[in-house]
């Protein structure tokens, strides 16, 4: 299992999901599936910001950036690398 | 050669009546927007026509032509009032952009109750104050949203239905709550449409300002007039466009030009149900050959940060005429879309409270990046002085946006809200809120807000609102919303907090407010950014100065300070 991805996804389900919603997977659409939304990906990006310790740039954090689970463990793995 | 045609000869001589008699109806007569939308399209011999192409984020397709609209519409209809629905009940709409929500609010129209559309990212208890405030009789949701529902229904008395549209069977009823299968249900081909007058109410829109709660904005049949005629016009729409209108039918105008003007002007529209992506923004005009867009000055920006590399792998070859609403239209982006799709993006302004177009760039006529144009025939606009509420005599000076009230879709109050209704009009004029200044030649420029609303990505977000939820948080003691400047949305919300004793200033405690009034409001509403602060600056009396707050976040001077407390 893969840590990272397991943590993304786990507070994506705790904190834009409501109870009862479909199951979501690593590649569940999140911004063009409309469970997140644009405003919420700030959210999103500030979580993983303050939990790696890491600063996304605002040009990398795009909706396709952002769109699933294993996009985004893509993307933050750029950051943690360094 | 365009719709509109030429200024000065629409605006000499104009009536409203130019467009009643276009839609047939003479004063006095039913005027019913659930017939309009559908089965007067049918009666004209365009029932085979397609009224609504949807397609999901999945790429699921679903067309409908307008006989569609009309029979599920009537199922609609006939299921409300089999509930015991009637007339000027208030039933909301809380949906993604699926094909049940466009075709429910023609259907609960076609009952005579209002339709009460609710944006369907709203936390439980933006949800709670718009149905509470509405004393709504009856929902409409997605099984995805009921269980914001159900967090709020024991306060909600007189909300007696929950009708859930895409119920599958793995989770029993709740208490009130009833499925509802539009295209499961049988057709109903004949419905007794409930005879609306002019006068009679029909939309609910639920609008903030900066002081108290949100207001909901009532609106009349007759305001289809307006709405029928600003969209033949502005967004040129003729009989045999592909419409694309991107807003979501939780605002004004996912209503107004998302439902009420492509479907009474018997035009073909299509509906993206997914969250913004350029590529799949770009594949669907490429793919449904649009040809009129109608968009937001946020989606633009967004499109301009995913490049312009992207646009060549595209056909949007078909796209004709371009318009945008919501926030003011900065120049950069009009001179961008010129520039990739050779046309100008159109500004128009308007607002829930107008109901319609009411100052814009016509098609056809010079647009002049950064302008929000001239206004629409019928509609009498000046900029006010605010001191005696007089129209300025000269052009270039800046002042408050008046409107004289008289056009058909103009609101006819807020909900059980008299008093602030009343308090929107000075000297015979409506103030939208907004200042502007004219240039020589009639053209409007916006230059900002006269309250505190937050206008955020083209919705306005009320500070007081935010301040109150933010003071639910278990470690807020006081705080204060201002507005603060965003490339791609103009303005977001940031608050500044003061916190209670035991509690620490952290990046954590930071998100968890944050998450907090996202799920409690909206996401529009979530504070981008909070700073904690030791106190907040207040008058002598104890306000808050939100103004010194918001001078500091956009480089302004901060003014007069004299009632400053510590000074």
């Amino acid at each position: 299992m893969d840590e990272l991805k397991e943590i993304i996804k786990n507070y994506v389900i705790n904190e834009y999901l409501e109870p009862d919603s479909e199951p979501i997977d690593y590649d569940t659409p999140l911004i063009s599936g409309g469970i997140v939304d644009s405003f919420s990906m700030v959210s999103l990006k500030r979580f993983l910001e303050n939990k790696y310790n890491i600063q996304i740039p605002d040009e990398k954090a795009t909706p396709e950036a952002f769109d699933s689970v294993n996009k985004i463990a893509q993307l933050v793995r750029e950051f943690i690398k360094v | 050669m365009t719709n509109f045609g030429n200024y000065e000869e629409r605006v000499k001589g104009f009536s409203w009546a130019l467009s009643e008699q276009e839609l047939g109806y003479q004063p006095g007569q039913i005027i019913n927007i659930g017939w309009y939308c559908s089965d007067r399209i049918c009666q004209l011999g365009k029932a085979d026509k397609t009224a609504l192409i949807w397609e999901g984020f999945t790429g699921e397709k679903k067309i409908f032509s307008y006989n569609d609209i009309r029979l599920y519409s009537n199922v609609f209809a006939q299921f409300l009032t089999d509930l015991g629905i009637k007339a000027g009940d208030r039933v909301c709409l809380f949906m993604d952009r699926v094909p049940e929500l466009y075709i429910g609010f023609v259907g609960i129209l076609k009952t005579g109750a209002i339709a009460q559309p609710l944006f369907s990212a709203f936390g439980e208890e933006s949800l709670f104050i718009r149905l509470e405030n509405a004393q709504t009789s009856a929902i409409f949701t997605q099984k995805k949203h009921v269980s914001k529902v159900r967090k709020i229904r024991e306060r909600l008395p007189h909300l007696k239905h929950i009708i859930i549209v895409d119920y599958d069977g793995k989770t029993p009823l709740q208490a009130r709550e009833v499925a509802f299968s539009m295209e499961g249900s049988k057709k109903v081909e004949h419905y007794d449409i409930y005879p609306t007058y002019a006068e009679t109410p029909s939309v609910l829109h639920y609008t903030s300002g900066t002081t108290g709660m949100p207001k909901g904005v009532q609106h009349v049949h007759y305001s289809l007039i307006s709405q029928y005629l600003t969209a033949k016009w502005v967004l040129d729409l003729k009989d045999d466009d592909i419409y694309w209108c991107t807003a979501d039918p939780g605002w004004v105008t996912g209503t107004s030009y998302g439902i009420i003007a492509p479907f009474s002007l018997g035009i073909t529209q299509c509906v993206l149900d997914s969250g913004f992506s350029a590529e799949a923004w770009y594949k669907f005009i490429e793919k449904n050959r649009v040809t009129v867009w109608y968009s937001a000055p946020t989606a633009i920006r967004s499109l301009m940060k995913a490049g312009d590399e992207i646009i060549k792998k595209f056909d949007l070859s078909s796209l004709r005429h371009l318009a945008s609403v919501g926030e003011p239209l900065n120049p950069e982006a009009v001179n961008w879309s010129i520039r990739v799709f050779g046309k100008p993006f159109h500004d128009t302004y308007w607002q829930t409270e107008t109901g319609c177009i009411v100052i814009t760039n016509f098609p056809g006529m010079p647009v002049k990046p950064g302008s929000m144009g001239r206004p629409f025939p019928g509609i009498t606009a000046t900029v006010l002085n605010p001191n005696n509420y007089e129209p300025y005599p000269e052009p270039g000076r800046i002042g408050l946006i008046g409107l004289k009230p008289g056009w058909p879709s103009m609101m006819r109050t807020y909900w059980n809200n008299e008093e602030a209704y009343k308090n929107k009009f000075r000297n015979g004029w409506y103030l939208t809120g907004d200042r502007a200044r004219i240039d020589k030649e009639g053209y409007f420029w916006f230059v900002g807000r006269d309250d505190d609303v937050i206008n955020t990505a083209g919705h306005l977000v009320s500070p007081f609102e935010v301040e109150s939820a933010l003071l639910e948080h278990p470690s807020v003691a006081e705080s204060a919303v201002v507005s603060k400047p965003d490339p791609i949305n103009m303005e977001v919300v940031k608050a500044f907090v003061t916190l209670k004793p035991g509690f620490t200033p952290s990046k954590d405690l930071e998100l968890d407010i944050m998450n907090f009034i996202r799920k409690k409001l909206s996401p529009l509403a979530m504070p981008q950014e909070i700073e904690f602060v030791d106190s907040l600056p207040k008058t002598r009396s104890g306000k808050i100065m939100r103004r010194i707050l918001h001078a500091k976040e956009w480089g302004e001077e901060i003014g007069d300070t004299s009632t400053l407390e510590n000074d």
